[in-house]
């Protein structure tokens, strides 16, 4: 597949509302046949770049190209070839869900079976019941539904899964796996990086409507010099320790503090606390918290930005 | 060709039957279409029901030859008359309790209120009675031959007027407060983001608008002819054809009503504003030539007048299509304007 043309080529694309440029000239290339994440906080811009290259937002300059085709000339072929669930629509609540998705059907020439739609998202059950009556992970699937049942060769998914308790995320990861394993190009907006490291090849990392971050998650995280991240938290009014003397530490790859929290990223945690202990230990201050991770896109966006992606 | 034909029509039948469903499975639509117009002609019909011929209340002030007087009508029937001081007559006379005070006298003194339609009647039949009796004769012989004709009564009036003013509620609200609902959710977005051609999504409003034109006007007019006995004197197909158009027509307003806004308060507003003026200008519960003669070529213009002098043509007067040409080319060009007015400045985000 690798002769194929990028399923998105995106350049210089830029939308600006009034006095906020919500999207600031950015580039990207999305392969076919692969999973591609956008990931920032609120506001970052990533609903204002899908929807341009959804075709549904006018941009103010650049080009958008989807599956070789755009939008000025062939907007209904493009349409024919793409499925989107935008971020928050409330489908009509009044009508069954089957016959929400057969709605969707009769738009696309060609496409899946109803029922065999209803299976993949796993919406059986809930057939013929009307999508009022629906909890937010049914509602986000019968989105997903809509969005499949053109069989279309590119997925777009604006935050599929804010909000849903860990089960219905899972079942939804399952049904993008699918349709990827199907040779389907999938473009997903998340806060969730454990969703992007899951199930993006590559994804972009957008910050004030620009790109501040691009590559595969494995070579984002190692672009943070290390996979292990540790934090820890001096008790009130102790001193506080230079960074110099934390970096110096046996494998500290690179060291931040805010306050008494302290965040040091190293390759190997268990040769780094033990020098840390003897060093508070040698000063007289406590510690009061000490917690250690493995290095995610979180740590990366913290230390690109300063600030985390969720606030929670 | 007719593949092609058959890939335009399917998503269409499929938004008019999903809009059709969604109106159907609201109760308060259900209500606002087919039970409030049959109340509210159910209201009406019994309040301005035609009454037996009126008794006259007329005070007598007391003074010579009074008691001769209220014996003279009493004698004569279908008056209410009494002697009361001239203070009580005069009371009486301004709170609306009779129409007519008798002054007696050597010329006798009708007093009065001439604005008042009872009042005038009240003086003709007193002073013929009275005049009567003192032995007038008529010069010429004359005889009544009492008629009440279904098709003058104010019910069969009313009823033309109410279906107008449903067919332009149900057309205005139906096309117009779904299209603000669609772009709130964002359904409209998403629908926009699929194949489907903006003229099916406008489209099915009035192909939804049809299927419920039917049950909406064989309710009402059935009620109406059931209870009230109101007739239809012109055929069938012209009634059809003029709820038809009228439909239509308020359909195209209602999309153009809701081309623009973006919330439901904002529609609500701007329908409100739309037909607020047509509930009372265009002869829905009277006559719309009550107006002065100024406002006239303004109010024949308005659609919901049109509508109704061609319904009330056909059910009243029992017109064909061919005499109704003026007021259903006014809801032809009114809709036909709106729906084309509509597609350019529809706002689809
Ligand atoms: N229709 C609009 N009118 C005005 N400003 C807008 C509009 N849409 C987006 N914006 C602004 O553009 C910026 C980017 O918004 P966008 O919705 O793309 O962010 P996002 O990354 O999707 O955020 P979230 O994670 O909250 O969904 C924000 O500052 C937002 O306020
Ligand atoms: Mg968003």
């Amino acid at each position: 597949m690798s002769s194929a043309p990028p399923a998105i080529r995106c350049r210089s694309l830029a939308k600006r509302y009034k006095d906020v440029i919500a999207v600031d000239g950015i580039d990207l290339d999305v392969p076919s046949g692969e999973c591609f994440g956008l990931l920032g906080p609120n506001g970052a811009g990533k609903t204002t770049t899908v929807e341009m290259i959804e075709g549904l937002v006018a941009p103010d300059g650049g080009e958008v190209e989807v599956l070789g085709l755009c939008w000025e000339r062939d907007a209904i072929a493009l349409r024919e070839r793409m499925g989107v669930a935008l971020q928050e629509t409330r489908l009509a609540e009044r009508l069954k869900v089957v016959e929400v998705i057969r709605l969707f059907r009769s738009f696309y020439s060609e496409g899946h079976d109803v029922e065999e739609i209803l299976d993949v998202v796993e919406l059986g059950e809930k057939r013929d019941a009307w999508v009022e009556k629906l909890s937010g992970g049914q509602r986000q699937r019968l989105a997903i539904a809509c969005a499949l049942v053109g069989n279309p060769d590119i997925l777009f998914l604006d935050e599929p899964t804010t909000g849903l308790d860990p089960q219905s995320r899972r079942q939804l990861w399952d049904v993008i796996e699918q349709f990827k394993s199907r040779g389907g190009t999938v473009v997903l907006t998340t806060h969730y990086m454990e969703e992007a490291e899951r199930l993006c090849e590559h994804v972009a990392v957008m910050d004030h409507g620009k790109v501040i971050a691009l590559g595969s998650p494995r070579e984002l995280i190692a672009s943070l010099g290390a996979d292990h991240v540790i934090e820890f938290a001096l008790g009130d009014g102790a001193p506080s320790l230079p960074e110099s003397v934390l970096a110096a530490l046996p494998g500290v790859e690179a060291v931040r503090h805010d306050g008494p929290r302290y965040t040091l990223t190293a390759a190997e945690p268990h040769c780094v606390i033990p020098a840390l202990m003897v060093e508070l230990e040698r000063r007289g201050v406590a510690m009061t918290e000490l917690l250690t991770h493995q290095a995610s896109l979180e740590d990366l966006f913290l230390s690109l930005t300063g600030r985390h992606l969720r606030d929670t | 060709m007719s593949g092609s034909l058959r890939r335009y029509l399917d998503p269409l039948r499929e938004l008019t039957l999903a809009r059709f469903r969604e109106q159907l499975r609201q109760p308060e639509v259900l209500f606002w279409v087919f039970a409030f117009p049959v109340l509210l002609a159910l209201a009406l019909g019994l309040a301005f029901r035609n009454r037996p011929a009126e008794t006259i209340h007329v005070a007598v002030e007391s003074g010579p030859g009074a008691e001769a007087l209220l014996d003279d009508l009493q004698a004569t029937g279908g008056f209410a008359a009494s002697v009361v001081s001239p203070e009580v007559a005069q009371e009486e006379l301004r709170t609306g309790q009779v129409a007519l005070v008798v002054v007696p006298g050597d010329s006798l003194v009708y007093r009065f209120d001439p604005t008042r339609s009872d009042s005038r009647l009240a003086r003709l039949a007193t002073d013929n009675a009275l005049q009567r009796a003192e032995g007038r004769e008529d010069v010429r012989v004359t005889r009544d031959r009492l008629v009440t004709q279904r098709g003058a009564r104010y019910i069969d009036f009313l009823i033309p007027g109410l279906l107008g003013l449903n067919l332009m509620s149900t057309g205005m609200w139906g096309c117009g407060y779904s299209v603000v609902d669609a772009r709130r959710r964002k359904l409209m977005k998403r629908l926009l983001a699929s194949p489907m051609r903006r003229s099916q999504y406008l489209l099915s409003f009035i192909s939804a608008r049809l299927i419920l034109l039917l049950p909406e006007v064989v309710v009402l007019l059935g009620f109406a002819a059931a209870v009230f006995g109101v007739p239809v004197r012109g055929s069938v197909l012209s009634l059809g054809v003029v709820a038809l158009l009228g439909a239509m027509c308020f359909a195209g307003m209602g999309l153009l009503t809701a081309s623009r806004a973006q919330t439901a308060e904002a529609v609500s507003g701007l329908m409100n504003l739309v037909m607020l003026p047509m509930w009372v200008l265009s002869g829905v519960f009277f006559s719309s030539s009550r107006f002065p003669a100024a406002m006239q070529p303004f109010i024949r213009a308005l659609p919901l007048t049109a509508l109704n002098d061609a319904l009330r043509g056909v059910m009243i007067e029992g017109a064909s299509l061919g005499a109704l040409a003026v007021p259903l080319a006014i809801c032809a060009l009114w809709g036909g304007a709106s729906f084309a007015l509509a597609l350019r400045v529809f706002r689809w985000h």
